[in-house]
Order: structure tokens, then sequence, then C-alpha cells
């Protein structure tokens, strides 16, 4: 359990990546806003809590790994880096501009600090999750890598190819996480094609599985440290997240899977935040009592 | 006659001192001949089942992990079902995978169509940061698979089935991005690669008492040897092309990029045109169907001595 003035740094923290989402990609113009406010808590509790990484030296060898499987969450992946000092926050703004280090999706050629690997096509971030771990074991090294995929992506076949490795290769230095937001373009995801019962599909997988509530922080800290002391194999935690997440007339909306806010829309959007965000932090001051 | 995936098996097991290297298989590897670097270093082999999109992704993960990670199948499975992978990550993130297939085209004969790869050098020359190299024989393999695993970067090795003649000995030196004149002459320059070197071979030797050839095994389809391309355009003045693979985008297309915009000279193209494969008992008696014979490569070395004269 974290404590409370921690719980409020993290809080703080998400409330912080989601602003950036929001005007980053209203200044883009275009980009995924939706499933970038889904995951920003899991991105936080990983990034200011979990990980074991240093943004001055991005590459260091003993860092655990982050894998963005969803690469069309990158706003709140570079909005996390840049909290976290992997790059000045003002080059947010250059978010899908052209000659930007922050591609429309994650590119590893623009040497993005922080960045691991290219994304953008669904469904590999498990297999190069899966490469990566075994290399770390090889290597006799310690660090974990962690994997956020899209709930939609888990129809893409290639997921369930590398679910069976990571289980068949007892890979229990890596955690996945799902974002488990329901929506997908075309809408719900048990209307374009079911996922249903999804932790009993990975259980059948031989996973150890983790179902949280995935915008509390302490779930999300507690789960990844369970997943850490699960052996023999791969952890996955499927997380119930609300697509839109902070913004009331965004959550639970597909059409903000692709669409940004207009600047008038993101006025109210951004106060309508901070007032979800203040409430937020009175409901955790209730929870301690 | 030595097949070019028995030339890998065997060299694979020397590279593998390299702690670096790892390898995968989609339930090929007796096939592949990396059952001997799994018998040698089980603790670095790993095999994905029958998976080839895992095969490629998860390769692509090792070498983001740091390891130089050897990636192998039948040549139509590892690449047709694997492009995306093959493009948006091996490539894209110039990653230290190397793809080596074997079973490659009309070399896995009875196996039939579904089988046979003939679009592949096509479809992987067309990817940025991506070197393809197709090797005569079981020298050359042994060779190009170690350039390949010194190479920082995403190769594509070619490998065979059935049998190939030997051509070179230990004294043959590989250089990737270089062809080789494995013949010299000074009318008319035959450019190949793989299976259709030795042919190219005995069409020179056909054409011994009449014709000047020249022969060149290009070796490495990309990144080409623009330099040996046009010094046989320059001084013979016409070329024929010969490959195992469609008509469409091989070598025979990449010589023609580089002739056209450089020095326009007459090519024939020795190569499938624009067909699927079919079950053979032999590779022999398929090159006899397709096309892919001495005999086809001398009459293409007529035709085009007929256009360089007009």
């Amino acid at each position: 359990m974290l404590s409370n003035e921690r719980l409020k740094e993290l809080m703080e923290k998400a409330y912080r990546i989601r602003r950036h989402v929001l005007e980053m990609t209203t200044s883009a113009g275009t980009g995924h806003p939706g499933g970038s406010l889904s995951c920003a808590d899991i991105l936080v509790a990983l990034y200011f809590h979990t990980m074991q990484h240093d943004p001055k030296n991005p590459n260091w060898p003993d860092r655990d790994r982050f894998i963005l499987s969803k690469g069309h969450a990158c706003p709140a992946l570079y909005a996390t880096l840049a909290e976290a000092g992997y790059f000045p926050i003002e080059e947010l703004e250059d978010l899908r501009k052209l000659g930007s280090r922050l591609q429309g999706h994650p590119d590893l050629n623009r040497r993005l600090p922080g960045i691991e690997n290219s994304s953008g096509s669904l469904g590999h971030g498990l297999a190069i999750a899966n490469g990566i771990a075994l290399s770390g074991k090889l290597d006799k090294r310690d660090y974990r890598v962690y994997v956020l995929l899209g709930d939609g992506e888990c129809q893409e076949g290639l997921i369930w190819e590398a679910a069976m490795f990571a289980a068949h290769y007892k890979i229990d230095n890596l955690t996945a996480i799902v974002d488990r937001n329901s929506l997908q373009i075309d809408g719900p995801t048990e209307k374009v094609m079911s996922l249903e019962p999804l932790a009993d599909k990975w259980r059948a997988f031989g996973w150890n599985v983790m179902e949280i509530d995935g915008h509390d922080i302490n779930f999300i800290v507690n789960a990844f440290e369970e997943t850490k002391c699960v052996k023999g194999r791969p952890s996955i935690i499927i997380a119930y997240l609300i697509k839109g997440r902070g913004v009331s007339f965004m959550e639970w909306m597909r059409e903000y899977h692709g669409k940004t806010l207009s600047p008038e829309d993101l006025n109210r959007a951004l106060a309508d935040l901070e007032t979800w965000y203040k409430s937020e932090l009175v409901k955790s001051e209730v929870g301690k009592c | 006659m030595k097949s070019t995936r028995d030339a890998y098996g065997e060299c694979l097991v020397e590279y593998g001192k390299d702690e670096r290297v790892i390898v995968i298989d989609a339930d090929t590897s007796t096939s592949t001949r990396t059952n001997m670097f799994a018998k040698k270093y089980p603790n670095r082999f790993f095999n994905v089942g029958c998976a080839e999109q895992n095969l490629i992704a998860t390769a692509a993960g090792f070498a983001y992990g740091g390891k130089i990670a050897i990636a192998s199948a039948f040549a139509v499975f590892a690449t047709a079902r694997t492009w995306e992978q093959i493009r948006s990550f091996v490539a894209h993130d110039n990653l230290n995978v190397k793809i080596v297939v074997t079973h490659s085209a009309l070399t896995n004969a009875p196996d039939g169509e579904s089988h046979q790869s003939l679009e592949d050098i096509a479809m992987l020359r067309v990817i940025p940061n991506m070197t393809v190299i197709v090797p005569a024989d079981a020298e050359e393999t042994k060779q190009a698979i170690g350039a390949a695993i010194k190479h920082k970067g995403p190769c594509y090795v070619r490998l065979n089935r059935a049998g190939s003649p030997v051509i070179f000995d230990s004294s043959y030196e590989f250089k990737l991005g270089k062809g080789a004149v494995v013949k010299d002459g000074d009318e008319v320059t035959i450019i190949a690669a793989g299976n259709m070197v030795s042919k190219a071979l005995e069409a020179a030797e056909i054409l011994a008492n009449e014709i000047s050839v020249r022969v060149i095994n290009l070796s490495t389809i990309k990144p080409i040897d623009e330099e040996i391309v046009i010094k046989a355009a320059r001084e013979t003045g016409a070329i024929v092309t010969a490959e195992e693979h469609s008509i469409i985008g091989g070598l025979g297309s990449a010589v023609a990029e580089i002739t056209s915009t450089n020095i326009p000279t007459p090519i024939e193209f020795i190569g499938v045109k624009d067909k699927f494969g079919q079950t053979g008992v032999t590779t022999e008696e398929l090159y006899e169907i397709y096309g892919l014979t001495a005999s086809a490569i001398v009459e293409a070395t007529r035709r085009v001595l007929l256009r360089k004269k007009r």
C-alpha cells in the first residue's frame, strides 16, 4: 500500500500526463486520445514507482524495459517519458509535426530517449517482449520486461502465438498488461470480435492472470509487486480501464479512439479533467479513513 | 553436389561459439539443419513451433535484447507469412536479425507450389535496410553466413533443399555487397545467383568456341554491386540475368534498375515467367519446364547479342 502522500504524487503525475495528452493531440489535430487517457495510470505506476530505470542513462543495460504494443497510445508514453525527465516537456508540442522525434507512432530511428522499439502495427509487442526477456535471462541480468497490450489487439493471432511461447519457455521476468477498455475503432470489442472470457483464455494458455481496476494506482503497483514473485510462468494483468478516462464527455466514447478535440472542446475538457482530478483526490482521502 | 542447407547447419555450429548468437526456428529445425546448433547449444536455441510471425517477431525481440538472432524456416513461410514483421520491426529498426531460409524456390521440387518461393527476393529487396544474399554453393554459404553474422543489421540468406554443384573451394573469398567474376569474357555477360551460377558456367562452356562470355556471381542482390554491373555493361555491351525466382522484382530487375539509369544495355531475363511452381520429382525437371537451364541461357545469350548488334 502506498502512503497517502506518495499516492497523491502519483495521481498528480497521471493528471499532468492526461493534460499533456489532451493538449498535444489537439495541437497535432490528429492522434489517439481515448486509449492514451485509459492507460495513463498504468504508465505512471510503471515509470514513477515500479520500474528500475534512469532517464539520464536510457541505455543502462540493467534497466527494466517497457514495450508499448498498442503504439497508438504513444501520446501517453511520450508525456510519461517527458515527465520522467527523458526529454524536455516542451518537446511534447512537436507531436506529429514534420521532422519531430514524436512520430505519429513510436519510431526508434528518431532516437527519442526512452523509446525501446518502434510500434504502431498491432499484435507485435508481446513477441518482442518475449525475446528481450529471454535475452535478459541468457545474459543473467535481472531486469524485467513490461508490455502494454490493447484489448482490441488481442484479436491478432500473433498475440496468441507469443502467449504460447512465453508459457512454454517459462518467461517469468515478463509482465504483460491488457488495457481492457472494451472499445475498439468499430465499437465495443464484444460486438466487433468477442474477447471474453479473456482472463480464462490467458489462464488456459498457462499464464498467471490477475484482474484489477486499472485506474487505482494502489491496485496497479500491488499487482506489479505480486507478479515479480511469480516463478516459472509469465504474468498478465488484465486492467479494466475506461477509454477517455478523466474527461466526462470522452469516457466510454469510441469516437475518441482516433479523434482529437477542437481547441474549444479542449478548454472544456481541461476544466472537466481538473474537476475530476480534485474529486479523485478527495476520494483517496476518504478511502484512508 | 552439396546442399547449401547442409553447409549452413555445419557452419552454424562453428559460428555458435559467439555467445551473442541465438537461433530460432519454426518446427523445421531438422530440415533447415538448425538442429545441429540446437544439439550443441540447447540453451541458445528456441523453437516457436508452427508460428512464423512469432519466429520473426521474437527474433526481433532478441535483437532488441542485444543478441544476434538467426531465424530459420522454409523460404516461402519465413517471408510471405512474415513480411510485415520483417518490414516494420526487423528492417525498420535495423535489427541484428539474420533470416536464413532453406527449401527456396524449385529446389524444393516434391512439395509443390505451396512450398516454392518464387517471390521472396522481390519481397525482401524492396524493404529498406535489408541485405539479400543468395549463395551459389556450399562454400559460399559458409562464408556468407559468417559475413551476415558480422554485418550489423538485418540480412536475408536464401538456401536450398536439393544439392548444389560445388563451384568454389576455400580459396574463394565472399565479400558482402560484392559480385565476383567467375569466368571472364568480353562479348556478353551472364549475371547469375544461386543455382543459376553453375547453369551460367555450363552455358558459357557450351558457347566457348563462338562467344566470349563473362559470368558474374552476384550473390549479394542487395546492396547490389553497381560497379561490377556497370563495368560488365560497358565492357561487354549485353547482359543475360539468370535467377531461380520470378523475373519480376528479383536479380534481373535489380540489374536493369542499374543499367537503365547508368548505361542502357540490352538484357535478357532468365527466370520464372510470372508463374507458380509445381511438384516435380527432381529440381532439374522443374528447371526444364520453367526454362532455367544452360540451354535456355545459351539461347538468351544469342538473342541478346542480336539486339546488341542492331
